[in-house]
């Protein structure tokens, strides 16, 4: 019965994020004024172009999980809780992209991480629980930098409008506890986004809950934090002409290298796709620090990327240790011999993620490499273009151990033939196939999506425009 | 009242890189606590000046209680409180599960295989 409601639920969800978007772009952005409170004080949900692509993305990529977690679940309901859990995170997602406030947000984050909590412990291995406290302890902190950070600008301002902070932060002389605040929010959201050096819960946690479970967690949260970092170091603290912007552009370079020279040494399906999320956060941080329109554009069309991409590869990751029960590369392999379509489902996502043209990722890199170049910012662009080819070295290694080379003996492949495959995980499959559609689609039709992001970026980085639209708002 | 924040955050942040697990959890406790005073705080604290309006102005004049990091303190009170009580659960489990309640014992998931 929860599962049915549920199939429900996430297409109404998906729906409604359609209808939103076709709202925002006709109206450029849409703003409710909850309770009909002043705005300054009052909760205000508003969303831009920004927010409302990025609530489309979450809820399609919540439509493929939740199906994709009913193989997993194999029609037992033994995880009941799983299903409430994971609309909670759906909820918290959702409302933290609408928030346009600070304490609304700090609010939805807390929705947010309870239900990542619960997701990544579902199933209580020991690995899982061990990985789940780091997760746990170093989050709450997050959280605790986070509020401490609204009383700071509350104090600062009056109001914990982001608007109207916005507004009235350019009119305080004193740029020390301006700038304190925003390292307040820098460190909280750099947390939460997995930025250089505060990223070790990640590879430390992500790997350990059962993909079925925690799909969309791994593939939205870092997201969440990347774009509150965007909301805020462009709307609250412009970051252009303080010094976050040579903080950012360092971070960014670290954040990269750190994260592919990570993913080099590991042995793990999963951890090497966790590494890479870390690495790929550096690219979106990147156009943050260059800031102009075309390159948070990139950002975002990166996000977008990413979320796609990485989530492919942990599904295609997912399948194989579901069926093999392991994700060390040194017992897989034989895949492409029996399974070749199983293999090119994952080349398509690795390829697209190293940026091999004209697959997504190149589209991402492309648009960035251009705005940094534009704006002379020589060595971050030079950082990426190496990164990318380091990506390209584990994605390879990941290829030659568990498609390329023989089975080893003893060791099990994930079906016999693709028809055995696809009987045993159905909805796996499928989810897979059309995850793979889209990015193709992406792939070969980016120009619309490429437009839409840089209207979403000229709205956000331009700021007047959500100011007027937030504040005339009675 | 800054004093004893200030206070909170040093002891806080000291428990919470302590290797004991019990106590990095009284470590998180504090530094909500913490937080939730400065946000208490951080709007001026007066004395019997309710921020009740007069029908007849409707305009607060001079000085009088800040409403609105109250209403914030009291969410974040709450929300603290759901997060602490699944942190303890949690720890309660891990300790059960692993047998341990050191840190430095927990780094089996940060190693190579």
């Amino acid at each position: 019965m929860q599962r049915y409601t549920g199939n429900v639920f996430v297409v109404i969800h998906l729906l409604a994020s359609i209808l939103l978007l076709h709202e925002t772009i006709k109206h450029k952005m849409v703003v409710l004024n909850v309770g009909n409170w002043l705005h300054a004080y009052g909760i205000v949900l508003g969303v831009d172009l920004f927010s409302a692509g990025m609530i489309l993305l979450s809820s399609f990529l919540a439509m493929l999980a939740w199906f994709y977690s009913a193989t997993w679940l194999g029609g037992k309901s033994i995880n009941s809780i799983f299903n409430t859990v994971f609309f909670t995170l759906l909820l918290g997602l959702t409302g933290s992209f609408m928030a346009a406030d600070l304490f609304n947000l700090y609010v939805w984050f807390e929705v947010m991480l309870v239900s990542s909590f619960v997701l990544l412990t579902l199933g209580g291995k020991k690995l899982q629980l061990e990985g789940a406290i780091k997760y746990v302890a170093i989050n709450v902190f997050a959280s605790t930098i986070f509020l401490a950070g609204v009383g700071i600008i509350y104090g600062l301002t009056g109001t914990i409008n982001m608007a109207m902070a916005g507004l009235v932060i350019e009119s305080i002389g004193n740029h020390t506890l301006v700038n304190v605040a925003g390292a307040f929010f820098l460190v909280a959201f750099g947390i939460k986004a997995a930025i250089f050096p505060l990223f070790f819960w990640l590879p430390a946690s992500y790997h350990t809950a059962p993909i079925g479970y925690s799909s969309l967690l791994m593939a939205m949260m870092t997201k969440v934090g990347v774009y509150t970092l965007i909301r805020f170091f462009t709307l609250i603290i412009p970051a252009s002409n303080t010094p976050f912007k040579l903080i950012f552009m360092i971070l960014a370079g670290f954040t990269m290298v750190v994260g592919v020279l990570g993913a080099a040494a590991q042995t793990d399906f999963r951890r090497i796709l966790s590494f890479h999320i870390v690495s790929q956060i550096g690219y979106m941080l990147m156009g943050l620090a260059i800031g102009t329109p075309l390159a948070i554009a990139g950002a975002m069309f990166f996000i977008l990327h990413n979320v796609l991409v990485k989530t492919n590869l942990f599904f295609v990751a997912g399948l194989i240790g579901k069926n093999t029960g392991t994700y060390n590369l040194q017992k897989l392999g034989g895949i492409f011999a029996r399974l070749p379509v199983l293999a090119l489902l994952f080349a398509i996502s690795a390829f697209s993620l190293t940026g091999v043209p004209p697959l997504t990722g190149f589209w991402g890199k492309f648009i960035l490499a251009k705005a940094g170049f534009l704006s002379s910012d020589w060595i971050i662009v030079t950082v990426s273009l190496v990164v990318s080819l380091f990506t390209l070295f584990s994605m390879t290694k990941i290829w030659n151990y568990v498609f390329w080379k023989p089975l080893p003996i003893g060791e099990k492949l994930p079906a016999n033939n693709f028809a055995d495959l696809f009987s045993k995980n159905k909805s796996m499959l499928v989810i897979i196939f059309l995850l793979s559609a889209v990015i193709l689609l992406v792939s070969f039709v980016p120009n619309p999506l490429i437009e839409f992001t840089e209207r979403a970026a000229r709205f956000v980085v331009e700021r007047d425009e959500y100011i007027g639209f937030i504040i005339n708002r009675k | 009242m800054s004093i004893l924040t200030g206070l909170l955050y040093a002891a806080g942040l000291y428990l919470m890189l302590h290797k004991g697990m019990v106590k990095m959890i009284i470590g998180i406790m504090m530094l909500g606590y913490a937080s939730n005073l400065f946000l208490f705080i951080i709007a001026k604290l007066v004395r019997g000046i309710p921020a009740l309006v007069s029908p007849s102005t409707y305009i607060m004049v001079g000085e009088y209680a800040d409403p609105v990091p109250q209403a914030l303190v009291l969410t974040a009170i709450v929300i603290g409180f759901g997060i602490q009580a699944f942190a303890i659960v949690l720890l309660r489990q891990v300790y059960r599960r692993t047998g341990t309640a050191d840190m430095d014992q927990l780094n089996r998931t940060d190693k190579l295989d």
